[in-house]
């Protein structure tokens, strides 16, 4: 861990004792982790562990009930999605979200749009944006969508659909991406396309991921998060969480990581 | 403003009150519990108003009329939730107001074709017609307290009906989770009749026991549906103890308001509706 | 001429028709023309809240009243107002008011928004029939219509039957050319991704908020201009221009002509005005017609019930062309 840390300098996002309660369920307790340029931070654990509660907390779409998230130096804490968006904290959904009627180009085009200035110039064709349109082509490109561009997005597979959501989050050029379950319902041949895509988005991008493929969380992983009932069991590098004996009696079972 | 006076517009303002909470409750159940927006709702405090007229003149007594007119709106709200309400449920609100709207044009024609256009009084039973003198000059009619006296027990059984019945426990259900309620088996769809004929029920009550102060007229239910929006607005949707402050908050503001400043009192409710939206805009007892 | 083609020039052919009009016949059909464009702007403004940004609105009219109301308070008694600062003036002090009430309704979503909106245009409809302000449930009269005067000569006299129907015509046209630019720009595209799915383009860093304002403002502003014009054509005002059953009344215009595609709104206020026409006309239906209403609501619970794309969407499942934009989601 502190390797990492060594490797990779200052977090640029992190979160301290970061906690949300609905009535009197606390659904993430005291969440301490750091996200890093050029690493994918994985958290694991079981249903209801509260993996997607943290996501939400992180982007925006929850208020914490107590705790910090620092981005850039401040606390973002308490700041609506949106703005959450705009500072450059990108996320997709673990249940898929996106504009179903409309193209798969425009799903794209109206993310990249969302980064332009212009956006109130109401009498000039959004059409006409080259720049907003090629940034949209591009992120459909890396996610491997551009033969779909002309799709409604309702008639999308659902393995495309995910990767859909991934070129939206791209098209607003996010400095952190929020990833939350990008494989579930994905067939092989997709899930690895969306491995090598993670894998390359790695090198200039802060990631977290929440998954539960455990192939792609050890081909994928610098670090390891593991949660249950809202807390952090365990966060280190992959090695250290495999061989972590709590993580072992606790969530994993053993044997299929001693296997890996 | 002396004592006395005071006394009688509070009386007023909370047996108002009181009488909106029954048309309001009725709306906010069927909002929080089938998602339904009914714009027609004030046609049948409307309907409720005109039979008692109908009836008493009739029979020649209100309390006659009213309990040959309950039934009747039950069966109507029955009726119109299995012909025209039951296939809005999946819909847009958008139709929901579309729809409503129509029925209320429905309704006001055809009262216009079976009862005319005329106002009417209704006689107060003999039975409460009284008042209890204040000072020399100043009394309060029987029949107001009666009023405000049902519709506290009429509160009362709702509050138990829906916190202390296995009817109300499926209702309490219904209106967090319709599909849990449904794996379990339980008939939904008979929930959401009885629900709305419920509702439809306690706003036509109110137009029959308000007919003697009131009396009947056109356009009768469309001001106190709006006033009940704006009671369910501050109240939270859904939350009938939410109905029951707002009502009594709205039925003492506009009271006071008309004895106070009578030529803002028709806005008094709409800004404190602004000031709630600004505050809490979930209203006082919705869930944020 | 292949079919785009045919779509594209359509609307300036219906234009050209509807300007020779008056030429052909400029007393009772002519007026209830007027009468149909003024409500197409109407029905166009509330189109592009509820069609283009999914926002239900049950209180439009109180946009539409306050513009006839704001002419009739400008109105100097026994002369003409002029129409270069009066119409500017109605239209400013309906954005003001949309801004306003936007704030704090756009604060609610569903079936509150719904409720609210209604709840304000009433409050808007007590100010008038309780307060002197406009003469109080009798209403206020415009004695003389606006004009137009460049020095001393007079470009454009509304009390000319004529000359209001081209106006009005030329206001409906630029309208519609306005919101179908306004809709196609990024703006416009926004507006629909939050009709679609608000919660997804708050996730992209859209202020959505502040859209939906704009939006709202820019739609309360329209229904001004073509109240300001239904109070110039009945040369009168009283509270019922602001009450919900105009609300309601447009808004079965806008989903009888279809939804969301502008054009619908225009089709929907002509279908609407000549159904009533028809309706409450005595030389057809005898002691009926005084309960057209009757009839109109049972037609609008139908076109809740089965007809809810409008006369467009109709119009394109005949064609075998999908709806482009599905109403419900």
């Amino acid at each position: 861990m502190t390797e990492l840390a060594a490797m990779n300098g200052e977090p640029i996002l992190s979160t301290k004792g970061l906690s949300k309660r609905f009535g009197g369920l606390v659904a993430v307790s005291d969440v301490s982790l750091d996200l890093h340029v050029g690493e994918v931070h994985v958290v694991i654990g079981p249903n209801g562990a509260g993996k997607t509660t943290l996501t939400n907390l992180l982007s925006g779409d929850l208020l914490p009930t107590s705790g910090q998230v620092m981005f850039g130096g401040r606390d973002i804490a308490g700041c609506t999605s949106d703005h959450i968006s705009r500072l450059g904290i990108g996320r997709s959904y673990q249940k898929t979200n996106i504009f179903l009627p409309f193209t798969v180009f425009e799903n794209a085009r109206l993310a990249a749009q969302s980064r332009t200035p212009h956006a109130l110039k109401v009498f000039s064709r959004a059409a006409d944006y080259a720049e907003i349109n090629q940034r949209a082509g591009a992120a459909l490109e890396a996610a491997g969508l551009s033969h779909r561009a002309q799709r409604i997005a309702a008639t999308l597979s659902h393995g495309e659909q995910r990767q859909l959501e991934i070129a939206m989050c791209l098209a607003t050029q996010p400095r952190v991406l929020l990833l939350d379950e990008p494989l579930a319902g994905m067939g092989p041949h997709e899930s690895q396309r969306m491995v090598e895509l993670i894998k390359k988005l790695t090198e200039d991008h802060a990631i977290m991921l929440i998954e539960h493929d455990m192939d792609a969380v050890f081909a994928l992983a610098h670090r390891l998060t593991v949660m249950v009932n809202g807390e952090v069991l365990e966060s280190g590098t992959p090695d250290e969480v495999r061989s972590s004996p709590a993580v072992q009696l606790a969530y994993l079972g053993g044997e299929e990581l001693l296997h890996d | 403003m002396d004592f006395a006076f005071f006394l009688i517009q509070l009386l007023n303002g909370l047996q108002y009150g009181l009488l909106l909470f029954l048309v309001a409750s009725g709306l906010t159940l069927i909002f929080g519990i089938m998602g339904i927006i009914n714009l027609a709702h004030g046609s049948f405090y409307m309907v409720g108003a005109y039979l008692a007229w109908s009836l008493s003149s009739l029979t020649g007594s209100l309390t006659v009329a009213i309990l040959l007119a309950i039934p009747l709106t039950v069966i109507l709200g029955m009726g119109l939730e299995r012909l025209l309400f039951r296939h809005l449920y999946q819909r847009d609100h958008l139709y929901q107001v579309l729809l409503t709207y129509g029925l209320i044009l429905v309704f006001e024609e055809l009262r216009s074709l079976i009862w005319g256009d005329d106002v009417h009084g209704v006689a107060v039973p003999a039975l409460l017609n009284a008042s209890i003198p204040l000072t020399e000059n100043l009394s309060y009619p029987v029949y107001r307290l009666a009023i405000s006296g049902v519709c506290l027990l009429l509160a009362a059984a709702l509050y138990l009906l829906i916190q202390k019945t296995r009817l109300g426990m499926m209702i309490r259900a219904g209106a967090s989770n319709r599909d849990m309620v449904q794996s379990l088996g339980i008939d939904i769809k008979l929930i959401y009749t009885l629900v709305f004929a419920l509702g439809i029920a306690l706003a036509a009550f109110a137009g029959m026991i308000n007919a003697p102060l009131s009396s009947v007229f056109r356009n009768l239910g469309s001001h106190v549906l709006i006033i009940c929006f704006v009671v369910v607005v501050i109240g939270g949707i859904g939350s009938v103890k939410g109905a029951m402050a707002a009502s009594l908050l709205i039925g003492l503001a506009e009271t006071f308001g008309q004895v106070l400043v009578p030529e803002v009192a028709g806005m008094i409710v709409y800004v404190l509706m602004a000031v709630v939206l600004v505050w809490r805009p979930q209203g006082l007892f919705g869930k944020a | 001429m292949n079919s785009s083609r045919f779509a594209q020039l359509l609307p300036w052919f219906v234009l050209g028709l509807l300007a020779l009009f008056p030429l052909v016949e400029n007393t009772f059909y002519m007026q209830l023309l007027t009468k149909v464009l003024i409500m197409a702007i109407f029905a166009m403004s509330l189109d592009l809240l509820v069609g283009y940004t999914g926002l239900v609105s049950f209180g439009h009219a109180a946009y539409f009243g306050l513009a006839g109301y704001t002419l009739a308070l400008m109105s100097p008694g026994y002369e003409a107002v002029s129409l270069w600062w009066s119409l500017p003036a109605a239209i400013v002090v309906c954005a003001l008011f949309a801004l306003i009430t936007g704030m704090l309704v756009l604060r609610t979503r569903g079936i509150y928004f719904i409720m609210v909106t209604l709840a304000f245009a009433q409050m808007l409809f007590f100010v008038f029939h309780d307060t002197k302000l406009g003469g109080g449930s009798d209403g206020a009269y415009i004695y003389v219509k606006p004009s137009m005067r460049l020095g001393d000569f007079e470009l454009v006299n509304l009390e000319k039957a004529e000359q209001f129907y081209w106006l009005v015509l030329f206001l409906m046209a630029a309208a519609y050319l306005l919101l179908h630019r306004v809709l196609d720009s990024s703006f416009g595209r926004a507006l629909l991704g939050i009709k679609v799915n608000e919660h997804r383009m708050r996730a992209l860093g859209f202020p959505v908020f502040r859209y939906q304002l704009a939006s709202f403002t820019l739609a309360g502003s329209l229904a001004g201009i073509a109240g300001y014009l239904a109070a110039v054509q009945y040369g009168f005002v009283n509270p019922e221009i602001l009450s919900w059953h105009q609300s309601g009344a447009v808004l079965m215009m806008v989903i009888l002509g279809g939804m969301g595609t502008l054009y619908g709104a225009v089709i929907g206020s002509f279908a609407f005005i000549l159904l009533q026409e028809v309706l409450s006309n005595q030389a057809w239906f005898g002691a009926w017609a005084k309960h057209w209403q009757l009839a109109m609501g049972i037609l609008i619970m139908l076109v809740a019930l089965y007809l809810p794309q409008g006369l467009a969407g109709l119009a394109q499942k005949f064609r075998g062309k999908p709806v482009p934009e599905s109403a419900d989601d």
